[in-house]
């Protein structure tokens, strides 16, 4: 029994030791950072414990840039995403010609560096010297003025943003969507068909309810991705991103961390938690809610 | 039951009116939105053999080109050392993938097959972590890779980024779906626990490791963070921060050619592997995979 | 409501590129007589259940007619054909109610039809009545047994007041205590509402026991209508006489000869009026008498007592199967002296003579 208890350890110390000194220690370390006050990366010292470096943090105008940034982005790209997708989610499964063509065409993004494809969204929007760029060439063909998104006003920046965010999100909502509708048993349509029900009043009544779940799982893994929004911002707006104000709070952290205004651990896992505090919060109300209206 | 005067034939004759137009619709917008997801691709590659003359003089942009160049290509290669940054993400990404695909095995078989004290707790615990964030932990692993002068090699960018507690947990599941007799049957036969891992478990569920090391690769092939906080040394940059230091400060001036060539080049890797072994990824996505 | 079927033929384009059509429904003529209760009966395969689609509406046919009373509906959509149809898992929605997945039907209805709150709560509880549920209103479908599922199912069918009424495999999803319960109930539900309904299965006492007519189909082609009693005791062809009756008739290879019936060498019946030629002969299980001049031999081999009844197992080299089974009245029994042959009469009604070939059906007097 001994022998065998040793034996299955040593199978498992590879996954511990890496787990160990990679996460859980990590994730203790991040709460003593956070209440360590003055410290100093270089010679690893501080001279206070206690709560400054949350004070600090809740202060720092980039931080509330960055918690404005991202609530707007979250409010805004959650319910689009999720929307368009399942509108394209339901159109997908009532074709057969052409589905899987289709399916594939609109994974690609998934598959693709966030970096490299931002790149041409910047392009696309970009306005310069020697050309307005794509975007508004079609505004100006439809008579509006030329904008510019990627270092004009913050509306516009946060337009492309929101845009660009869609974009990449859409591949997964996409397919989990897709699957949950093949899903449904047929024979509910067919029921429902017999009866003479609309097609709205099957979605509404039969639908809708059946991949509940699945649109509250993509709710939630929604809300927690758009809170932590920042490679898609470097991507279109470059890593300086308290410059463009476009910043993140996933950014804020990182720019604490490293970078030119780097070197606080402290307030880098001040604002972590703070942001984990925010994403498990909302995640908590979203379960709650969901709990009232999936019916299984 | 009562019989309700109908004119049958216009009724169906409506219906079918109906049924058409709605497809006509269907086609349509699923085709406007194919149109918004390939632009972009389109776009980088028109771009990407356009010559740079050419680029800068389109104050309108065109839609085609009839002189495809492809000199865009050899300045991202040798102007920037673009080839030096897909050898660093090879690497990075071979090795990271095969120590997970290691530890990840051993643990789930142990998991799944071994009896030991605490295994549940165990268990709980690592499941538990999945819900870590990892913005939360990458602090500390920045402190502590500077702290062991590992920043800047290929162990500093490699050891955090190895270990995925939601591939355990899926491969454990699959794992535990083999029926116990096979392993029973092997015993009474005399085989080894790590025999029986590696000759009944592993090809078993092939499937799943294929699915694991596939949405591994694309994760690595597409990390940015990390890399960006461990190295400031552009001799150990991955695509990603070398896309972004192009972006920046390559080529000189704004060469959006080239740069598009760059993007095309990292890419294409990615979306190859797509094609091929696009059932696995989707399926594989499907169970649980997310962005990020 | 009556219902004729007139040519009706579906064919599905083959699933490999080159092979030919798949004909689940080879022209069919058939008319279902107003209030009766009819068994679709067939081996899984035989195109019942795309009948019972062709006539809900959910597919369309490639040729032929489909009648309700006098109007055509064969082109028409299920909804605007007024059928209840009872699906196999019953397809009942999950995250409603008892009472609104009765009510869920009548929620459609439109325009003159269309019906206050309170009028469908009163449909629907009549409904429940009807079937003997209206207990279980307020629950969820996965709070019921599989019983009470089937009820709601059909109560939610019924509701609407169809004029035609189909179940697909009403009963193949109940235990075996349920299955006979449960069709005593829809033929009583059935005999109060008196709508026709078709129904389709692959069990043969099922299809038996309940119904005023029954189909039998094989391979897309309708082999034998008839009252289920006169399709047993007359079946068309062998296949209709295999597939009807438990245990199941016993099969024999013989020839006529001189208007004698041999089976071996033995000369087991007279059949006056056949000409000489090879058959195959059916016997159903209680077709032989134990005689101990009997002139057909059998080899014994084991004796099953069923209280009144007992089964004798015996052997036959020209059986088809392994074992004859003959089911006699247990006072026969004395007459089963030796040990190792056992010779039978057999009753004239009960013996069926089919063409070798073409399988149809060669009758005497």
């Amino acid at each position: 029994m001994e022998k065998r208890s040793l034996k299955a350890w040593l199978y498992l110390l590879p996954a511990i030791l890496f787990l160990g000194a990679f996460m859980v220690y990590p994730l203790i370390d991040v709460f003593i950072y956070s209440f360590e006050e003055g410290y100093n990366s270089a010679a690893q010292t501080f001279f206070g414990v206690g709560s400054y470096n949350y004070s600090y943090v809740l202060r720092d105008p980039y931080f509330l840039q960055a918690l404005k940034n991202t609530f707007i982005l979250v409010i805004i790209t959650v319910p689009l995403s999720t929307g368009i997708a399942l509108m394209i989610s339901l159109g997908l499964n009532s074709i057969k010609p052409l589905k899987n063509l289709y399916q594939t065409v609109y994974f690609l993004p998934y598959v693709t560096n966030t970096l490299a494809v931002g790149l041409v969204f910047m392009i696309l929007f970009k306005k310069t010297p020697y050309s307005d760029g794509m975007i508004n060439l079609l505004i100006n063909w439809f008579g509006g003025e030329s904008v510019d998104f990627i270092d004009g006003p913050y509306w516009a920046k946060m337009f492309t943003l929101c845009v660009y965010t869609v974009w990449v999100v859409m591949p997964f909502k996409v397919l989990i969507l897709t699957s949950a509708l093949a899903s449904v048993n047929q024979e509910y349509y067919s029921a429902a068909q017999i009866d003479g029900t609309s097609r709205f009043r099957i979605f509404r009544r039969i639908t809708l309810p059946m991949i509940s779940p699945t649109m509250f799982y993509l709710i939630i893994t929604g809300f927690i991705g758009a809170f932590k929004a920042y490679s898609d911002a470097v991507a279109l707006f470059g890593t300086d991103l308290n410059a463009a104000g476009m910043n993140t709070l996933v950014g804020y952290i990182y720019d604490m961390l490293y970078g030119n205004s780097g070197g606080y651990p402290s307030y880098a896992s001040a604002a972590a938690i703070i942001l984990f505090a925010i994403v498990l919060t909302i995640t908590c109300i979203n379960l709650m809610v969901s709990k009232k209206h999936v019916h299984y | 039951m009562k019989k309700i005067p109908v004119d049958y034939e216009k009724i169906e004759r409506s219906a079918r009116m109906r049924m058409r137009t709605g497809k006509a619709v269907i086609y349509t917008l699923l085709s406007i939105w194919a149109l918004i997801v390939l632009f972009p691709f389109y776009w980088m590659i028109l771009t990407s053999v356009k010559t740079y003359s050419a680029y800068t003089s389109e104050y309108i942009p065109t839609f085609f080109t009839l002189a495809p160049t492809f000199q865009n290509y050899v300045d991202a290669f040798t102007s920037v050392p673009l080839a030096d940054y897909f050898l660093n993400t090879v690497i990075f990404t071979v090795v990271t993938t095969a120590v997970m695909l290691i530890v990840t095995v051993l643990a789930a078989f142990a998991f799944s097959r071994l009896n030991f004290r605490g295994k549940d707790l165990l268990f709980a615990a690592f499941l538990a972590l999945m819900m870590i964030p990892n913005e939360l932990v990458i602090i500390t692993n920045f402190v502590t890779i500077t702290n062991l002068d590992l920043r800047n090699t290929f162990m500093g960018l490699i050891l955090p980024s190895v270990t995925s507690v939601f591939y355990i947990y899926l491969l454990k599941e699959n794992f535990s779906q083999i029926p116990d007799q096979l392993y029973y049957a092997a015993k009474v036969d005399g085989t080894s626990d790590f025999k029986y891992l590696r000759r009944v478990m592993i090809p078993i569920c092939r499937p799943t490791l294929v699915t694991i090391t596939i949405l591994k690769v694309i994760e690595c092939w597409n990390s940015y963070v990390w890399p960006r906080l461990i190295t400031d040394n552009e001799a150990y940059f991955l695509v990603s921060n070398g896309i972004q230091t192009i972006r920046e400060s390559g080529f000189g001036r704004e060469n959006i050619p080239a740069m598009m060539a760059a993007v095309v080049a990292i890419s294409v890797p990615l979306i190859v592997l797509f094609l091929i072994f696009r059932k696995q990824i989707m399926a594989g996505v499907a169970r649980g995979g997310s962005k990020g | 409501m009556k219902v004729v079927l007139q040519n009706l033929t579906k064919r599905f384009p083959s699933r490999s590129k080159n092979g030919s059509d798949v004909i689940a429904v080879n022209d069919f003529t058939f008319e279902i007589p107003d209030g009766k209760l009819i068994g679709l009966l067939g081996p899984s395969g035989c195109g019942k259940s795309t009948t019972l689609n062709l006539l809900s509406g959910l597919q369309k046919p490639t040729s032929g007619k489909i009648f309700f009373g006098d109007d055509d509906v064969t082109n028409l959509s299920p909804e605007h054909r007024g059928v209840g149809l009872v699906f196999q898992n019953y397809a009942l929605y999950p995250h409603m109610t008892v009472r609104q997945n009765i009510m869920f039907p009548l929620e459609n209805l439109k325009g003159a039809d269309k019906l206050t709150k309170q009028q469908m709560n009163e449909r629907a509880v009549e409904a429940a009545k009807l079937v003997q549920i209206d207990g279980l209103m307020e629950r969820k479908p996965k709070e019921l047994s599989g019983g009470q599922q089937q009820r709601v199912a059909i109560a939610r069918a019924l509701v609407k007041m169809p004029r035609v009424l189909l179940l697909d495999e009403p009963l193949s999803n109940l235990d075996a205590r349920l299955r006979l319960q449960t069709r005593e109930e829809i033929r009583r539900i059935q005999r109060e509402t008196k709508i026709t309904t078709i129904f389709v299965t692959h069990d043969q006492e099922e299809a038996m026991s309940i119904s005023d007519l029954i189909i039998v189909m094989k391979d897309g082609v309708i082999q034998q209508i008839g009252k289920p009693q006169d399709v047993y005791d007359n079946p068309i062809n062998l296949f209709v006489a295999k597939f009807l009756g438990t245990p199941p008739i016993n099969v024999f290879e013989g020839h006529v000869k001189g208007e004698k019936l041999f089976i071996g060498d033995e000369a087991v019946l007279n059949v006056p009026g056949v000409s000489d030629c090879d058959v195959n002969v059916a016997i159903r299980p209680e077709g032989f008498s134990l005689r101990n001049d009997g002139p057909f031999t059998c080899k014994f081999a084991n004796l099953e007592v069923m209280g009144r009844d007992i089964s004798v197992i015996a052997q036959h080299t020209a059986c088809e199967a392994e074992n004859i089974r003959a089911i006699i009245s247990s006072e026969n029994r004395a007459d089963l002296t030796s040990e190792d042959t056992v010779r039978f009469a057999l009753k004239r009604d009960k013996v069926f003579l089919f063409d070798r070939v073409s399988g149809n059906r060669i009758s005497f007097n």
